[in-house]
């Protein structure tokens, strides 16, 4: 039996409707279908409208099989929901934004309805992105299609499971320590977070503007490529966005490594990651040899410093960045104040979740006078280091290889009372923030039954090799073929 | 000893904080219009009512016309700046914090070290500038009907923030000061600089210490909606603090409000508190960085700044410099002048007009050149109409308050008044026998040669005419009819 259309990669149905073996009204059923059919035990979504999808599949039903179609002309996207959508709720997981509907798109969204997706729902995500579980959704948690028991990792854990279990065929997260990599490794997903100011922020909730950055999820390589190809690029709107010109990604995959120079992060495969975790990523650094790829350990002697530099300039950020949810002009306010503080105060008490509570006093305390050059300060100038660890590194290799996460996918309430072990989920992937370059996750192999994620990182714009090499992994290898029980049941 | 001893033996240390509103069309962070009285918050966009996931994007313009302004003021203007986040909760401000320019060493602020220059007589005041940076204004809170509005039309406006250093040592040079960088600032093309209206706004930091001490407790004074206030709550200040100090008591430092209808500057209710506003670099926005050949542009397109004007006022139309130091006193008065000459080419009757009953108007009416309604082109008409000898200059006087007043066109007014000037013959004739006929006794003097009596008869013809006779005709008639010379 052919694998459904809620399954097909993004470049296969544009295949099929250029052949008229599909039409994007099908592939929008398909995945509306699997959506009903398993929402109750996922809850990927926050929010979808089954009408909108119709409805946007038939602008493209006559028009999606030819040659001129934009490149996601019937393709059916999720968007987390921190991503602004004009119209439709976006909450960003927090209470305190129940009702909040933009009365703008995010640029990626009007990039998105411009190259012709289906823009089927806001999928749910750890409050305000502060999370490594979307636990932290006010919303009730999300479940990893692989092990419904299990977190499907976070903050973006909405978006990675829609993709893995069929829900959506692309789907957009933010990653601000590896709220996209760290999710598509425990749904068996590729997730992408490009180059800090590869891809414009305008539209998305702030968590850490100096970290946050949207990227995409895929079934594949070639569609991860294919989704930033079109999100990519300058914006006006973004000051922090770069002008620097967007190459046709997934036309440049060649899949090729031979002669490529890659580091294997020493620090990230010490004793505390798992030993499944780290015999994928084994593996996976042996296929790439086997392609010719030159593969040499490397250190990033300040890496054990990343974790808690980031949860100072993090929550820094984030302090400020959530003082606008206070009740004055929209989102939630409380019923009980007669004044002014109070109002901010009881607001923020009943809209706030707590690990947003946590990092806003955590971040507010770092920026306090007489704190700030101790804290703050002092994690910025790590923070330098860390960078500069990783220009020493790209001086010798043209990317860096590693683990995602140092285990896989954990069990649902194992870390909600023990804020550092959540904590320790990102600590291969905050670094890279850090130091704003491209990493992506892409399945490289399971442990105990879940998937693990190989993480590829590359220098600062140079998201054509990170993809290039996780495509020739894939294509060495099938896991990216492996569907979770749930969708293949679901089929 | 006396308040008035304490007073004379303590030096009195001041410095500014002024804020004033950049000219620009538009916010500085979003497009949105920069305009006074629109309808409450139709001037927003997601920007700058700071909605989830909006980015500020900063507006070039407010960046060149502060780098002219630091131009103006001699400033090291910083080739790499930084905008700074300043943290606090207030309605007007929706997005708990406003994008502002701090000073910190390896972050500096967009211009520093700069000088203000100006003179008192024969003495020269050299005020120093410590820094000008750029930041957002606020909405405004409306309250009524026992409830608060915000409007937040006003808020991302661009606003330049000057910072003096404590260099001034009497409210009046501080009101010197002010004046000075008010009038710099609008022949800069910077800001209207308009106190009343708000687009400019001073505080000022007032303390006193024995000469020669490190500085005393210093309070903020704010609220001073005039140059005339700034020196006068300042003098209230210093008068305040020497009368504490005299008693033994300490100054209090804090933040005084002035009360412009009970002249004196009272204490906040709220209580003091440090406030900690957890400054840290704004990331949203990259470095702003200002190289020599943006900065050589932006000096080549520097109008005209005061001195240079009195200058030409001198010597291209040879002007006194007196005219021409008082035309240029304010920016809107010297372009006022010169649109009038660019229609009427006598520069010095343009001058006498504008300096004489033009400002003599102003002055009772309290008003500037700029918020009278009389245009440049309508004072050229009327000058027009002199000169052509159809109005007398008492006539062109009323004429001219009306149009003060209304914003009325000369020739409107001078027929509907019937003012024009009276220079047929036969009928100044008839007038000036029957003022010989009823003052003999002048008549005589000027027909024995006494020369000074034939004013006299001039008046009295100006008089029954209401001042429409043309004089130098009245004049000849009367010599002719008396046989004087």
């Amino acid at each position: 039996m052919p694998a459904s259309l809620a399954d097909r990669p993004a470049w296969e149905l544009r295949a099929l409707y250029r052949r008229k073996a599909a039409s994007p009204r099908e592939a929008a059923r398909a995945v509306l279908d699997r959506l009903e059919a398993l929402e109750h035990r996922i809850h990927a979504y926050l929010f979808w409208d089954a009408d909108a999808v119709v409805a946007q599949a038939a602008r493209w039903e006559s028009r999606a099989h030819r040659e001129d179609a934009p490149p996601l002309a019937g393709v059916p996207v999720a968007l987390k929901d921190n991503i602004c959508t004009r119209g439709w709720p976006t909450t960003a997981g927090s209470r305190i934004l129940d009702g909040f509907r933009p009365p703008y798109d995010a640029t990626v969204v009007a990039r998105l309805r411009r190259a012709g997706a289906i823009l089927v729902g806001k999928t749910n995500c750890d409050e305000f992105a502060m999370g490594s579980s979307t636990e932290n959704s006010a919303f009730g948690p999300t479940r990893n299609p692989w092990d419904l028991d299990r977190v499907p990792g976070g903050s973006s854990g909405g978006s990675a499971a829609a993709v893995a279990a069929g829900e959506a065929t692309l789907a957009l997260g933010s990653d601000t320590g590896g709220s996209i990599r760290e999710p598509a490794a425990f749904c068996g997903v590729v997730g992408l977070k490009p180059t800090y100011g590869r891809v414009s922020r305008y539209g998305l909730i702030a968590f850490a503007s100096s970290l946050d950055q949207i990227g995409p999820f895929a079934r594949d390589v070639r569609d991860a490529a294919l989704a930033l190809r079109v999100i990519a690029g300058r914006d006006p709107a973004d000051s922090t966005s770069a002008e620097i010109e967007v190459p046709p990604y997934d036309e440049q995959l060649a899949g090729e490594v031979k002669g490529l120079r890659l580091g294997i992060v020493r620090e990230f495969l010490s004793e505390g990651t798992d030993g499944g975790v780290a015999a994928a990523v084994r593996e996976a650094v042996q296929t790439l040899r086997g392609l010719g790829a030159v593969c040499e350990e490397v250190s990033l002697p300040h890496a054990p410093y990343a974790l808690p530099a980031y949860y100072l300039v993090a929550p820094a950020e984030a302090s400020s960045n959530l003082a606008r949810y206070a009740g004055v002009h929209y989102g939630h306010r409380t019923a009980r104040a007669d004044d002014l503080y109070t109002m901010y105060a009881r607001t923020r008490r009943e809209g706030f979740g707590p690990e947003v509570k946590r990092r806003i006093m955590l971040g507010t305390y770092a920026l306090s006078a007489g704190y700030y050059d101790a804290f703050y300060l002092r994690a910025q100038r790590v923070r330098t280091l860390i960078r500069r660890d990783f220009e020493a590194a790209f001086a010798k290799f043209d990317a860096l290889l590693g683990p995602v996460a140092p285990t896989t996918a954990f069990r649902l309430g194992e870390r909600t009372q023990d804020p550092l072990q959540m904590y320790l989920a990102d600590v291969f992937t905050v670094p890279v923030n850090l130091a704003g370059v491209p990493g992506i996750s892409v399945p490289c192999g399971f442990a105990g039954g879940l998937p693990v994620g190989l993480q590829v990182i590359g220098r600062p714009f140079d998201e054509g090799t990170v993809l290039n090499i996780a495509y020739a992994l894939e294509r060495a290898t099938d896991f990216h073929a492996a569907r979770p029980p749930v969708a293949s049941a679901a089929r | 000893m006396t308040i008035a001893d304490t007073a004379a033996r303590f030096e009195t240390v001041i410095g500014l904080e002024v804020h004033v509103q950049l000219s620009t069309a538009t916010k500085m962070f979003c497009g949105c219009a920069v305009a006074f009285a629109a309808p409450p918050n139709t001037l927003t966009c997601p920007v700058c009512l700071g909605l989830p996931g909006s980015l500020p994007v900063l507006n070039r313009r407010a960046v060149e016309l502060g780098l002219r302004a630091a131009l103006v003021l001699g400033c090291q203007i910083e080739p790499e700046s930084q905008f700074h986040r300043k943290n606090y909760y207030y309605p007007d401000l929706p997005k708990n914090y406003q994008i502002s320019q701090y000073q910190y060493a390896d972050h500096p602020p967009l211009a520093t070290a700069g000088v203000l220059v100006f003179e008192v007589g024969e003495t020269v005041h050299r005020i120093g500038i410590r820094r000008v940076h750029l930041e957002e204004d606020t909405g405004k809170l409306v309250h009524g009907e026992g409830r608060s509005f915000v409007d937040y039309n006003r808020c991302g406006t661009p606003l330049m923030e000057v910072v003096t250093e404590p260099d001034l040592r009497s409210p009046e040079e501080a009101r010197l000061c002010l004046a000075r960088l008010r009038v710099l600032l609008q022949y800069a093309g910077v800001t209207t600089g308009r106190m009343e209206e708000g687009t400019l706004r001073c505080d000022a930091n007032l303390s006193l210490r024995l000469p020669g001490t490190a500085h005393g407790i210093r309070t903020e004074v704010k609220n001073m909606n005039s140059l005339r206030s700034v020196e006068r709550a300042l003098r209230f200040e210093q008068a305040r603090q020497a009368a504490l100090l005299a008693r033994g008591e300490a100054v209090v430092q804090e933040t005084r409000h002035w009360d412009e209808h009970r002249q004196v500057t009272f204490a906040s209710r709220e209580k003091e508190e440090a406030q900690d506003y957890r400054y840290f670099p704004e990331p949203d926005l990259v470095p702003l960085r200002v190289d020599e050949a943006w900065i050589a542009r932006i000096r080549a397109d520097l109008p005209e700044l005061p001195e240079a004007r009195r200058r030409r006022y001198v010597e291209a139309y040879g002007l006194p410099e007196h005219d021409a130091g008082l035309l240029t006193a304010t920016r809107p008065m010297a372009d006022f002048f010169e649109e009038t000459v660019r229609h009427f080419p006598q520069p010095k009757v343009v001058s006498n007009w504008l300096l004489g009953d033009v400002a003599a108007y102003l002055n009772a009416a309290g008003l500037e050149i700029e918020e009278a309604p009389l245009a440049p082109a309508a004072l050229a008409e009327l000058l027009a109409l002199i000169d052509a000898g159809t109005l007398s200059g008492r006539s062109a006087k009323e004429a001219l308050e009306e149009m003060l007043r209304t914003g009325r066109g000369a020739g409107e007014i001078v027929r509907e008044r019937g003012l024009v000037q009276i220079s047929d013959e036969a009928q100044l004739r008839a007038v000036v026998d029957e003022v010989i006929a009823d003052h003999p006794a002048a008549a005589g003097d000027v027909r024995a040669g006494k020369g000074r009596a034939i004013a006299f008869l001039v008046g009295q013809v100006m008089q029954k005419t209401r001042g429409r006779a043309n004089p130098g005709l009245v004049n000849r008639l009367l010599r002719e009819r008396l046989g004087a010379g």
